[in-house]
């Protein structure tokens, strides 16, 4: 994963609440088993005026030809609500997207991008309108944006700043979960299935 | 750090998180207590193959079922008598317990809440870490109580209660918070109707939603496949006397009607007897075809959809056919019955109520996640508007221009027999 330090680029305004990864990638739009392929098919429904035959809406805030190469957009409140599809994060970073600064961000949306090195960064409304089509410096390692600090979890700062494979990390600790798992088999033997049961047919 | 006891996966991503994984390198640490089923992109006519309506859906469960079988993951598959959708069949099957933790890269995996578990939705990435790991980092949520003071009114649901705390603190509401759902009226309901409750706390935008196990919920559980036998004493997990809650919030039951989404955000729903705010925000009314100031009731609907993981259930069913009994569907609408699994639809049928809802004039199917949303594949005719019993009104959910206004699969029933949105009190 590529480390997430500075970042300096336009800021793309879609500023409205509860965009849902269903509208920043719609179902239909997934059609490969892969994580990739998924750049046109961001935001289809409302990028396109006809999302089959890619006919652009001239009237999106993407297709301003102003915004071609912006790396970060600009969100409302619940930002990336509704379905798990990490497909949404996906698409974002190979449009180019490296960030996404919103009011708030809907959970399972926020570590998706954690995980994929695009920063989640949340800052209040009425900041978030005075970027809205602006260069926009981000400095993750002090936690700001244009001389806004935002908040943001120690862990999920440095696995961003670092781009550091999370598996990789939690596999260190590999001795330490196993003598866990030994005793919460005892206290808890239900829950280790292939132990004690494996009656399908 | 926390450890991950079960893991669940479904052919839309599971191919690629193990495909993913083993790309890597890595193995599926304990693959015993990770299940996958063949739900979301799956046809669900009579007659199904592998074959979807979905152009190259094929390819997502085959790769599923092949990834499946290398890791030596039990899979519900296509014709297993096991199928359905990932929510119904953990519970039919025993398989989410009280005090587990449980996982899956599906938004709606907080309806197994519902049992006392820690469960919640997760990414592909996530996954993938639970699966080589045994367990997730989790930043720990902040935690909210939703109390369900007094009685529900008969013909209210465990739909409109969810939707009511959508309606009132807005689709946002749970942000950065667990909740506990708690009081009288969520100590009334049926285990099922739980699984209703619980399954829409993603729309809240919080982590997840769960219900403290009680003796129904033991009932429920007892000799089901997965679940230990004997089971071992659950009711010690319960909130303490006297706990501080980050938030409280508390709604009286009887003050709650039949509910019914009027825009494209589950917050933005309304009681059915109100009408549209006068503060409705322009996009949603757009996008949906209505006014400000509008009564809900006596919108004309095209297609009444019952199924997904919210309201698909054996009382679901009964319920709605209830409604169905001796009336058929209007002129002109269009009415489908999933099922939310194959046992589920074979239960149904067993009392004949396939026959009811075929009666009625509709479409009895197979179980899957179906119509809930479109892949591409199949939709409903352009610019319908649907009422429907999923959890998801957004643009485009169930298809490009499709107008979906979510509501109790009861509401769904009524709806149907008279052509336009309409309360299903009294008709039962």
């Amino acid at each position: 994963m590529t480390p997430f330090t500075t970042l300096t680029s336009l800021a793309v305004p879609l500023i409205r609440d509860n965009v849902d990864t269903d509208a920043i990638i719609p179902s239909r739009e997934m059609t490969s088993t892969g994580k990739t392929g998924l750049k046109d098919g961001l935001f289809a429904a409302w990028r396109y005026s006809d999302a089959v035959a890619r006919v652009p809406n001239p009237d999106f805030v993407l297709n301003n030809p102003a915004f071609a190469g912006a790396e970060i957009l600009l969100g409302g409140a619940n930002f990336g609500c509704g379905s798990s599809r990490e497909h949404a994060v996906w698409a974002l970073a190979e449009y180019g997207f490296r960030a996404v600064i919103a009011e708030s961000f809907a959970p399972i949306f926020r570590n998706n991008c954690i995980r994929n090195g695009v920063a989640p960064i949340t800052l209040p409304r009425a900041v978030i309108e005075t970027l809205a089509g602006q260069r926009v410096s981000i400095d993750l390692a002090v936690q700001q944006a244009d001389g806004h600090y935002f908040d943001i979890e120690r862990e999920a700062r440095a696995m961003l700043l670092e781009g550091a494979d999370v598996i990789t990390l939690t596999l260190k600790h590999r001795d330490a979960i196993a003598t866990w798992q030994e005793a919460d088999r005892q206290r808890r033997p239900w829950i280790y299935l292939g132990t004690q049961m494996e009656t399908r047919a | 750090m926390i450890a991950i006891d079960r893991i669940f996966l479904h052919e839309r991503t599971g191919a690629a998180a193990l495909a993913s994984l083993a790309a890597a390198g890595r193995v599926v640490a304990d693959p015993a207590r990770v299940f996958a089923v063949m739900d979301h992109i799956v046809d669900t006519r009579t007659g199904r193959t592998d074959r979807t309506l979905m152009l190259g859906g094929q390819a997502f469960i085959t790769e599923t079922r092949a990834a499946c079988r290398t890791a030596g993951i039990t899979l519900f598959d296509v014709h297993d008598r096991d199928q359905g959708i990932t929510h119904v069949i953990s519970p039919e099957l025993g398989i989410v317990l009280p005090g587990c933790t449980l996982i899956a890269p599906d938004s709606h995996t907080c309806t197994q809440g519902a049992f006392g578990a820690l469960a919640w939705g997760i990414g592909s990435s996530e996954a993938e870490h639970a699966m080589a790991t045994g367990t997730l980092r989790v930043s720990k949520p902040k935690t909210m109580r939703v109390t369900f003071s007094g009685v529900l009114p008969v013909g209210v649901t465990a739909k409109d209660m969810i939707l009511r705390l959508l309606a009132d603190h807005g689709a946002g509401g749970g942000a950065g918070h667990a909740v506990e759902f708690a009081g009288d009226a969520v100590a009334a309901l049926d285990m099922e109707a739980r699984m209703t409750l619980c399954n829409m706390a993603t729309e809240f935008a919080a982590m997840t939603g769960l219900i403290a196990p009680d003796a129904r919920t033991t009932a429920y559980l007892k000799g089901r496949r997965y679940a230990p036998d004997p089971l071992p004493d659950w009711q010690g997990l319960r909130t303490d006397d006297g706990a501080v809650f980050d938030r409280e919030i508390v709604i009286d039951a009887g003050s709650i009607e039949p509910m019914v989404s009027w825009g494209t955000s589950p917050g933005e729903s309304i009681g059915i007897s109100q009408s549209i705010p006068a503060d409705a925000e322009a996009p949603a009314l757009a996008y949906i075809g209505l006014s400000a100031g509008q009564p809900i009731a006596g919108t004309p609907i095209n297609v009444a959809f019952i199924g997904s993981c919210t309201n698909a259930r054996l009382s679901d069913l009964r319920r709605a056919a209830a409604v169905l009994q001796g009336r058929t569907k209007a002129a002109g609408v269009l009415g489908l019955v999933v099922p939310g699994s194959s046992a589920v639809k074979r239960a149904a049928e067993a009392e004949g109520l396939d026959r009811t809802f075929i009666e009625a004039g509709f479409e009895w199917r197979e179980s899957g996640c179906s119509l809930c949303f479109y892949a591409g594949g199949e939709s409903f005719p352009a610019g319908s508007r649907v009422i429907s019993s999923t959890n998801r009104n957004f643009e485009g959910r169930q298809g490009p221009g499709i107008r979906t206004h979510i509501a109790s699969p009861e509401v769904v029933a009524a709806s149907a027999v008279a052509g336009c949105i309409t309360d299903p009190r009294g008709m039962a």
